[in-house]
């Protein structure tokens, strides 16, 4: 399209990890390049760019989202957080020392989205207890470098359960 | 991603209205239009965004349906109480589609209008007749293994529909709820998706501007029980090879009523009615569903790399009515 019909760029404002963000983004300006190109929140990774590997997965509204597929314009006024909002006031997260517990990656690009993830299942009793129901449950993030057994074993910790597997 | 220009639209009046006159989309979870668009497979101008309308609402109907919103997310469909207790088959065909993130953001009338996998229709460059019509069809000749049909193809298109919640609408028996620039209508679910016939890009029942508004499901079959089996390459966030949607109710050891639905095998949510009337007076047994699932593959037509999704289909098919009718008489599966 020239320049001359180009869309105009819409105000939006996000809340992100807690701090309100105000910003202007043309409407094609996917969540995820929000982030890391407007905001420089770098944490969160593009892998696929299209909604198969969840390396870009945020919560939206504490729900886990894919934030390569997801208009930033569709998301004014909502609440994100994203890996870098997972600490608070220094201290990792219980999921996030479980990460480490477990020695839960290798590369760790996989790692925000897989953090991400599992956050929302930390007090979400509609999946199950069981190592299956984990597995089931964080399918949409890839780890190409294999890691799962042990993102596995650290969900569980941070969730309660014993797991059936334990590393 | 192209350039487009975009519309929020705050109810049905005004997102007809912003899509009418224009090569618009209605975009909802977004997570098959974005994706098409980053592909240059889709190429809207406009898109109008229908996320904040007020159709998010589970609704029991006078008639004992449910009417679903069309903005429901997937997740929120699959963990209702009442999908999970009266409509068992569709909380578990939703939760074996895609992903949780994609399911989080995945609306029920975005997965009515989801687009087919097909590679070459998805790479923007292959003859295809459901993105350029006329161009002629890569798959009948090409790799035509995953996620292409045996049942409802033609000479022009073969491509399999890819939606898990469609399959289990079609068992349920459904209404499709529309709005567009001449009012409202209702669309019976079974006529809503087209066969490709020699017109493969034209895919669904909606006209000009019209938009789902809600989707309504007939009333529970009193005393069935139903299950979703999908059988794939990986046991999860995989299309199917061949799924099956069955619903089944007994009285004793006989079946009163059955209702059988394919995924991964049709080029439309396939609801196989032949089978169903053939089961109807049976006793539940494995014999009575072997020739059920013989009934209901019989006119299928293999391609070379899928041949294997008609055995393959019958097995799905005989599994699903025997585990339907195990939860039909009450037993613990």
């Amino acid at each position: 399209m020239d320049s001359n019909n180009a869309p105009t760029d819409v105000a939006i404002s996000l809340r992100v990890n807690g701090t309100l963000r105000k910003l202007d983004v043309p409407p094609n300006v996917v969540l995820l390049d929000a982030l890391r190109e407007r905001i420089g929140l770098t944490g969160t990774k593009k892998g696929c760019d299209h909604g198969q590997c969840g390396a870009c997965t945020v919560l939206i509204n504490g729900q886990a989202v894919n934030s390569c597929l997801a208009l930033a314009v569709v998301h004014d006024g909502d609440d994100i957080t994203t890996v870098e909002g997972l600490a608070r006031d220094g201290e990792l997260s219980p999921l996030q020392q479980a990460f480490l517990d477990h020695d839960a990656y290798q590369c760790g690009y996989c790692t925000p989205g897989q953090l991400t993830s599992a956050t929302e299942l930390l007090n979400n009793d509609s999946v199950g207890s069981s190592d299956a129901d984990v597995a089931e449950a964080m399918s949409g993030n890839i780890c190409r470098c294999g890691a799962y057994k042990n993102i596995r074993a650290a969900i569980q910790q941070a969730r309660g359960n014993p797991g059936l597997n334990q590393s | 991603m192209r350039t487009f220009d975009y519309k929020r639209a705050d109810d049905a009046h005004s997102a007809v209205n912003a899509h009418s006159g224009q090569a618009a989309a209605y975009l909802a979870g977004g997570t098959t239009l974005i994706d098409l668009v980053k592909l240059d497979v889709m190429q809207p101008e406009r898109l109008v965004d229908i996320n904040r309308l007020a159709y998010d609402a589970i609704e029991t109907t006078a008639e004992g349906g449910l009417r679903i919103g069309a903005m429901v997310r997937n997740t929120a469909l699959a963990d209702d109480d009442r999908v999970r207790r009266d409509y068992t088959v569709l909380s578990e065909a939703l939760l074996q589609g895609a992903s949780r993130q994609l399911r989080n953001r995945a609306t029920t009338a975005g997965n009515v209008m989801q687009r087919v996998r097909c590679s070459y229709f998805r790479d923007g460059v292959s003859p295809c007749n459901k993105r350029v019509p006329g161009s002629g069809c890569s798959a009948i000749e090409g790799h035509n293994r995953e996620v292409f049909a045996v049942l409802g193809t033609s000479d022009h298109c073969i491509a399999a529909h890819p939606s898990d919640m469609c399959v289990a609408m079609a068992a349920i028996g459904a209404t499709v709820h529309v709005t567009g620039p001449s009012g409202d209508r209702t669309v019976d679910f079974l006529d809503f998706h087209k066969l490709p016939g020699d017109t493969p890009h034209i895919e669904h029942e909606l006209g000009e501007d019209e938009l789902i508004t809600q989707v309504s499901l007939d009333a529970p079959i009193d005393g069935s029980g139903s299950t979703y089996i999908k059988l794939r390459d990986r046991s999860s966030y995989q299309f199917a090879l061949a799924s099956c949607a069955a619903v089944v109710a007994l009285d004793g050891d006989r079946i009163t009523a059955a209702r059988l639905a394919l995924g991964g095998v049709g080029t439309k949510p396939w609801r196989a009615a032949d089978a169903e009337a053939a089961l109807v007076g049976q006793p539940a047994t494995r014999e009575a569903f072997k020739q059920a699932a013989a009934t209901a593959m019989q006119g299928a037509t293999p391609y070379k790399h899928n041949a294997f999704k008609i055995p393959l289909a019958r097995k799905a098919i005989v599994r699903a009515l025997t585990d339907a009718a195990a939860r039909a008489r009450g037993d613990t599966t």
